[in-house]
């Protein structure tokens, strides 16, 4: 349905439909991830499907802070590169088996608890303004120690490692009667096929978990809290205590996402796990879908994803598509594709003030 | 047997480098609705405030039942059995009525008896119950906001000026409520509204620039008109 039919609609039904809308594309991008494998057959699809699944994850667990409870935190791909590092410096020193990624994402899970304890009980008292100073400021303390501690971390360069051996190419997954890999609708059943399950998995219990923090008693909470601090104060709700835990399980969410993404790269650096660049893009994920409806996230990961990885390839095509127009081959040239991705977002912003699941779910409200 | 249910003993407050409460003292005795009123700026907003850890007091003592709450945590002191309504209500607006409510129980579960009662002192909230508090309307909200204060059993109940821009059958829906609610429940009232006041209060205390001015039995004050005047420069024909 279309934004003009949508708005010719009695208000209650609006917000209804909008919800339906979002409902719906989040369930027909949840059949595209579970069936990416069948449906995109190419390395770099399957790449983009893996990333798409894990920044969900990274994204909605960064929802649960700065959507449902208001804490803007620079810390999000700190915590995301705990658990990379953690299950990369395991596979390189233990070899690659299961016992490394549960001692390495065990440990990464571990350290993200202590730092987001100490950070919450240390900063969440202070002025939001503050703990996102505080939160940068660990992020980049993190960078650092990657970055100086290269005999553990690889430095600059980052840890490149292999996987269980169930992940490697020449796994059989499935097999014929002559032993050979078996096909699916044309896709081989070896250890490719394996790794993307194995991150599609995780990150849908991830999410799902994230789904049912949301929804529970907690949820309620944390909107509360979101909305006036002081007047759940006075209903009873230790403020300080609900924000620090709310961090706490972001963290490790986060943490966890890192370690099944390191698994899935076989390789983890700062560019990959830690950068500032990142934070900013699962920021900007969860302002375009909408901050605080959860699915919101899956929707702003799938648009930025595919603008990041496709955009470039469609502005070629229609730079030579366009090549007899004076001036819009050279507007459209693929060097420019950061400059359309800017417009892009301002244009998003711009219609869909509350993100794209936010507007929509919201359409009929007058608050 | 104690039978004051809360009592602040030369209670001093600061809103930054302002001194409002200067050393207020009185007793609310268990059961009823019990008034502080005063003109506008005299320190009743803060009085409760204060007393719910919202503002800190830089001296004097605030006692709960047996409880010393002065330097208390404002979750704690909730937790202790004193609910608070704030003037602008205090409900959360993303919320639904449920929800809201559901805030305000200890375990997340109603008591069916009690919700009974809500709803028969107020329909609109059954009706409401499904719908964002954002959408109800004024009276609405404050009908939300005492319900929620109530969902449970409250020791003492601080609610802020409760008619501040109701219209008057609202405002009978509210007298009748709270004589209901003050049945098993201490009510400490601030409110501007002499009429309002007097058809609930039994015991009044006035307040202006700080300090406790006078205090007593509310039909006393009720029929002394120049002890109004002179208390609240407003007489009780003005509100008539």
């Amino acid at each position: 349905m279309t934004d003009t039919a949508i708005s010719s609609a009695p208000p209650a039904d609006r917000g209804r439909t909008g919800r339906m809308i979002v409902y719906a594309v989040v369930f027909a991008i949840g059949l595209a991830l579970a069936f990416a494998p069948f449906l995109f057959q190419d390395v770099r699809s399957s790449q983009v499907a893996a990333r798409i699944c894990v920044f969900i994850v990274l994204a909605a667990s960064y929802d649960l802070l700065i959507g449902y409870t208001g804490i803007v935190s620079f810390a999000h791909t700190m915590f995301f590169g705990l658990g990379a590092y953690g299950a990369a410096i395991a596979l390189k020193g233990m070899g690659p088996g299961w016992s490394a990624v549960l001692v390495g994402g065990g440990a990464g899970v571990i350290v993200a608890i202590v730092l987001a304890v100490l950070i919450g009980v240390l900063s969440l008292r202070v002025k939001a303004i503050f703990f996102a100073m505080v939160t940068l400021a660990a992020a980049s303390v993190m960078m650092v120690l990657a970055s100086q501690f290269s005999q553990f971390t690889g430095g600059e360069d980052g840890i490149v490692y292999k996987a269980p051996d169930l992940f490697k190419p020449a796994a059989k997954l499935l097999t014929d009667g002559d032993g050979k890999v078996l096909k699916l609708f044309g896709v081989s059943m070896n250890g490719k096929i394996a790794a993307y399950y194995f991150v599609f998995l995780c990150c849908f219990v991830l999410f799902l978990a994230l789904i049912r923090i949301v929804r529970s008693p907690l949820g309620t909470v944390l909107e509360a809290i979101r909305e006036n601090e002081m007047r759940a104060e006075a209903i009873g709700y230790r403020v300080v205590a609900y924000r620090t835990s709310v961090f706490v399980i972001a963290a490790v969410i986060a943490s966890l996402a890192g370690t099944v993404w390191a698994v899935w790269l076989k390789y983890t650096g700062p560019e990959t796990t830690l950068s500032f660049a990142i934070m900013i893009d699962i920021l900007l994920m969860v302002v375009i879908g909408g901050m605080g409806t959860m699915v919101g996230a899956v929707i702003g990961v799938v648009l930025m994803s595919l603008a990041q990885f496709y955009l470039k390839d469609l502005m070629e095509a229609a730079s030579s598509a366009t090549a007899n127009i004076p001036l819009v081959p050279n507007l459209l040239d693929p060097d420019r594709w950061l400059l359309w991705l800017g417009i892009l977002f301002i244009l998003l912003v711009y219609f869909f003030p509350a993100g794209i699941a936010g507007t929509l779910m919201k359409k009929g409200s007058h608050r | 047997m104690n039978d004051h249910v809360l009592r602040l003993d030369d209670v001093h407050t600061d809103i930054g480098e302002y001194q409002v409460l200067h050393g207020i003292s009185f007793n609310v005795p268990e059961g009823g609705v019990h008034v502080l009123l005063g003109r506008n700026g005299a320190g009743k907003t803060t009085t409760l405030r204060t007393i719910m850890g919202l503002w800190r007091a830089r001296s004097g003592a605030i006692v709960f039942k047996h409880h010393d709450i002065t330097a208390m945590h404002t979750s704690d002191i909730a937790r202790l059995g004193i609910a608070y309504v704030p003037e602008n209500m205090g409900i959360f607006g993303g919320l639904t009525v449920q929800e809201n409510m559901r805030l305000a129980t200890a375990d997340g579960s109603f008591n069916d008896d009690r919700l009974g009662q809500i709803f028969e002192l107020f329909p609109a909230m059954e009706k409401f119950w499904p719908k964002p508090a954002w959408s109800l309307s004024g009276g609405q909200k404050q009908m939300l906001a005492i319900s929620r204060a109530i969902v449970e059993k409250r020791e003492l109940i601080l609610i802020d000026e409760p008619t501040k821009g109701l219209a008057p059958s609202i405002i009978r829906a509210m007298i009748a409520a709270f004589q209901e609610i003050s049945r098993d429940t201490t009510i400490l009232l601030v409110e501007q509204n002499f009429l309002f006041a007097s058809s609930l209060g039994r015991n009044v205390c006035v307040i202006d620039d700080g300090r406790i001015v006078h205090h007593g039995g509310m039909g006393e004050l009720a029929e002394d008109k120049a002890l109004q005047t002179r208390l609240l420069s407003l007489s009780l024909d003005a509100h008539q």
